[in-house]
């Protein structure tokens, strides 16, 4: 690599005078070793892939073969017994992650029609370029910001309010604690909302102005064409742009970790603590002490593995049938 | 219906959409308001130069965190780069059939697995084997996050550059080699270095992956096969700590952290500014 770019610009000269001799020995044996290393890259991207899952199944072998399916279905977690099943965690990660779709779901897909269809052109540049720094503060910041703004806030003001006037669900009954549920719900749909709405404007971006014009040249609003001509058009990459932001939402780990209440417990209450996978792995890997509850602990990693991959290659395989696989590969 | 409800409906829709944009960048503002609230009257020059203090001792600083991360995100980046822009570069000009249709999904899907799942990974193959927590494990973590990212928009990047160039090179009788690393590549640097920023801002911030790899320290960096502080691991247990001193400075950690992230991403923007096939 660093021998061809040495030579500079004389090469161009010595290549137009010897033109046979690059052909016949010097291109072959180049491209070839390029081509190699190229290769090497990307086998070790692929073996990457492939190591990380071999290396999560094995390590948690013991709790595999300990509990079988029990492991998902069994609520005891008790680390001094040796108990261990995660529906606690699989229930909150569900749950919290459900709420953050209730709430960012219309949030982001009204901002992205906004921004791609409805919005002045003067206007989209500076939105676009605010929701994307939303999506680059880091996850700890979140949670910093939940601990201390968001929880004190739906704790006194939200709610109470909420309690009063939906309190006959079960849903929002229970003590007001601040942290829990509804506050991870809420962090995650404030984290996911970028992702969705970036690629949802991305993926809207790419359904072709032909299909905008023919029905706007039939008389249609801005909106009536965006309903019909572009929403039905770029459908299929809008629902995966929904489970990219899932993918998110499942995966996410320390702002909900310092919001949720990290409590392995079953509750309908959107205002009791919860627990979720990714949480309980930032909480207690460190503080595993038996080698049983090491390989339970990665066990769960390997279920969040294997549910994140099962959403985000099917959010992929949709986006990409709308745009083509090169488009939003940068969310 | 009408056309006065139906231009009264586009009229309510586009309220609505436009109601939607702004609550969705309110909490940017709140979040940005509140860090520079309560994080600039706990910055200091301390901040930056000292190690913290032991707990009931007001003061100190974080300024192994800063180092340590500067560490692990240097190590993650010097391996991570090279592979991403090659493997990009593969990507965006090979005219194999099955292989980069694979490498691209893989990579796509890599790019949404849980952070903490790479930190459970670099657990498994790096912490175990050595019996010890350590800088090395943590910026393994780091540096699987950041491949993906690199290599999808190195290979948006690479698209882009004309073809006329490949062939005017190609017609000159350079070697395709060559012609991939002395033009197209170079053609392609400021979309490269943008994506290299992209990734960068994103293992700065990460905290899950280094929680049980790197773990954190309270002092100087001991070597890379020792337990190293971050600054996003640190800015984690001063806010969960009961202490009000510690919830100050772990404002000023975010506040720091934020402008960092912030800057790369900036830098991000300002090396493709008028490429618009980017976006």
């Amino acid at each position: 690599m660093s021998a061809g770019a040495a030579t500079g610009s004389g090469t161009v000269d010595r290549v137009s005078l010897r033109p046979r001799a690059i052909a016949g020995t010097h291109r072959g044996l180049g491209d070839r070793v390029y081509r190699a290393v190229m290769l090497a890259s990307v086998g070790l991207v692929l073996l990457a892939a492939a190591g990380l899952v071999a290396a999560l199944v094995w390590e948690s072998r013991e709790a595999l073969r300990a509990f079988g399916p029990r492991f998902l279905l069994s609520s005891q977690w008790d680390p001094v017994a040796g108990e261990f099943g995660a529906l606690p965690f699989v229930y909150g990660t569900l749950l919290s992650s459900l709420l953050a779709l209730v709430i960012a779901v219309p949030l982001s897909l009204g901002a992205a029609i906004f921004l791609a269809e409805l919005a002045p052109a003067w206007i989209r540049p500076p939105v676009a370029f605010l929701i994307e720094m939303l999506a680059a503060v880091p996850s700890v910041v979140y949670g910093l910001w939940g601990i201390f703004v968001l929880v004190p806030w739906l704790r006194d003001w939200v709610q109470p309010a909420l309690g009063r006037t939906l309190g006959f669900l079960p849903l929002f009954q229970g003590p007001p604690y601040g942290i829990g549920m509804l506050a991870a719900g809420v962090i995650l749909a404030i984290m996911i909302v970028p992702y969705i709405t970036s690629v949802s404007r991305e993926v809207l971006l790419a359904v072709p102005g032909s299909q905008r014009e023919a029905a706007l040249g039939l008389g249609a609003t801005r909106w009536e064409a965006t309903r019909i001509a572009v929403l039905r058009y770029g459908r299929s990459g809008l629902i995966g742009a929904v489970l990219l932001g899932l993918g998110r939402a499942l995966g996410e780990t320390m702002a909900v970790t310092m919001v949720i209440g990290n409590r392995p417990e079953i509750a309908i209450s959107l205002f009791a603590p919860g627990y979720t996978m990714a949480s309980v792995l930032a909480n207690e890997f460190t503080e595993a002490t038996s080698d049983l509850y090491v390989s339970a602990l990665v066990e769960i990693g390997l279920l969040l593995l294997l549910v994140t991959v099962l959403v985000n290659g099917l959010a992929r395989l949709l986006v990409w049938s709308v745009g083509g696989p090169t488009r939003g590969a940068r969310e | 219906m009408s056309p006065a409800v139906r231009r009264l409906i586009n009229t309510v829709v586009s309220a609505l959409t436009l109601l939607a944009a702004a609550l969705v960048i309110c909490p940017l503002l709140l979040i940005f308001g509140f860090l520079l609230y309560r994080g600039l009257s706990a910055l200091n020059v301390d901040f930056f130069l000292h190690l913290p203090k032991p707990v009931g001792e007001p003061g100190g600083g974080v300024a192994n965190a800063i180092v340590g991360s500067l560490i692990m995100i240097g190590m993650a980046t010097a391996v991570a780069l090279p592979v991403g822009i090659l493997g990009g570069a593969y990507l965006a000009e090979s005219r194999d059939r099955r292989l980069p249709w694979i490498l691209r999904f893989v990579a796509d899907v890599m790019n949404g697995v849980p952070s903490i799942v790479f930190g459970i990974f670099a657990y498994t193959v790096a912490v175990i084997p050595m019996r010890r927590f350590s800088a090395f494990a943590g910026a393994l973590a780091l540096g699987l996050i950041m491949i993906p990212i690199v290599l999808r928009t190195t290979e948006e990047m690479v698209r882009l550059v004309p073809n006329s160039l490949r062939e005017a090179g190609l017609g000159l009788g350079i070697p395709q080699w060559k012609v991939n690393l002395r033009i197209v590549i170079p053609a392609a640097r400021a979309g490269i270095i943008t994506g290299a920023m992209v990734s960068l801002a994103r293992i700065a911030g990460e905290t899950a992956p280094l929680l049980f790899t790197a773990l954190g320290n309270r002092f100087w960096h001991q070597g890379l096969d020792q337990p190293i502080a971050a600054l996003p691991l640190q800015i984690y247990a001063y806010a969960i700590a009961p202490y009000d001193d510690w919830h100050r400075q772990a404002w000023a950690g975010a506040l720091v952290l934020i402008t960092l992230v912030f800057l790369a991403s900036l830098a991000a923007r300002v090396a493709t500014r008028g490429r618009t096939i980017a976006r």
